[in-house]
């Protein structure tokens, strides 16, 4: 892989972390390592909150609702798919895996941090610009579909 | 094994970005647009590390992904202010109060 050229750098010696080496070491048998078991199981749960997301953003009648479903399950399913796809990735225990790792740690920290500032902002935005949230009873304007009753 | 789940992974993402590619065509007011854009912004920073992950160069694709998440994030903050500042403005008035204070505190 790529990770050789980096290698060379810093000496190429690995850290030797008893039971993740030794989790990374056993395989199943269809090859699998349990970290990688645990990077996919991440992922599919990532991959279910997306899904409630983008269901959520395509049915739901408002603005502040669709809001809603976007920026809770749009923030948990990236962090879930990132810190996933760490695992998946963290099979050899050297620098440079870990340096891949913190890189990813650093992602998911920015988006956990940035996520919901930027809902925050579009939210206000939003309500000082006066759209009307959907009320019982009444149809709303911004709804997508104005069914009669 | 794990490379036909990264595969699956990232054809659920783009699929699962389809919806909020809808919200975005008829979106009714211009902040639906705007929230969909973020979403489909925040997976393209993931679904570049899955891509990331299936080439064998997550080494780089790290750095595409964060790079694009900060412009994401930029552009969105970018654009809900400039959609906040166009109303706003016009409904300022507590200057316009402290005048007629002072005239009164001066007649009295």
């Amino acid at each position: 892989m790529s990770m050789d050229v980096a290698d060379s750098f810093v000496g190429g010696f690995s850290f030797d972390f008893g039971f993740l080496a030794e989790a990374s070491a056993k395989t199943t048998h269809a090859g699998l390592s349990a970290l990688d078991v645990c990077g996919m199981v991440m992922v599919s749960v990532g991959l279910v909150f997306f899904l409630g997301a983008a269901v959520g953003l395509y049915r739901f009648p408002d603005f502040y609702t669709r809001m809603h479903a976007a920026g809770k399950g749009d923030t948990l399913s990236s962090l879930l798919i990132l810190l996933g796809f760490g695992l998946i990735t963290l099979d050899d225990f050297s620098m440079v895996g870990w340096l891949l790792v913190v890189k990813l740690l650093a992602i998911v920290l920015f988006i956990m941090l940035t996520s919901p500032t930027s809902t925050h902002a579009l939210m206000r935005a939003g309500y000082e610009d006066g759209v009307e949230p959907v009320t019982k009873g009444s149809s709303s304007k911004n709804t997508k579909k104005e069914v009669e009753s | 094994m794990t490379e036909g789940f990264t595969v699956f992974a990232g054809a659920a993402l783009f699929v699962l970005m389809l919806p909020a590619l809808y919200r975005v065509a008829v979106g009714p007011t211009s902040f639906d647009r705007l929230v969909a854009v973020n979403v489909i912004g925040t997976k393209t920073a993931v679904l570049l590390v899955v891509i990331g992950t299936l080439f064998g160069r997550l080494d780089m694709f790290v750095d595409f992904a964060l790079a694009y998440a900060l412009l994401n994030f930029v552009a969105s903050l970018a654009v809900a202010r400039y959609l906040n500042r166009t109303r706003s403005t016009p409904e300022r008035k507590p200057a316009k109060r402290r005048t007629p204070r002072k005239k009164k505190a001066k007649a009295s």
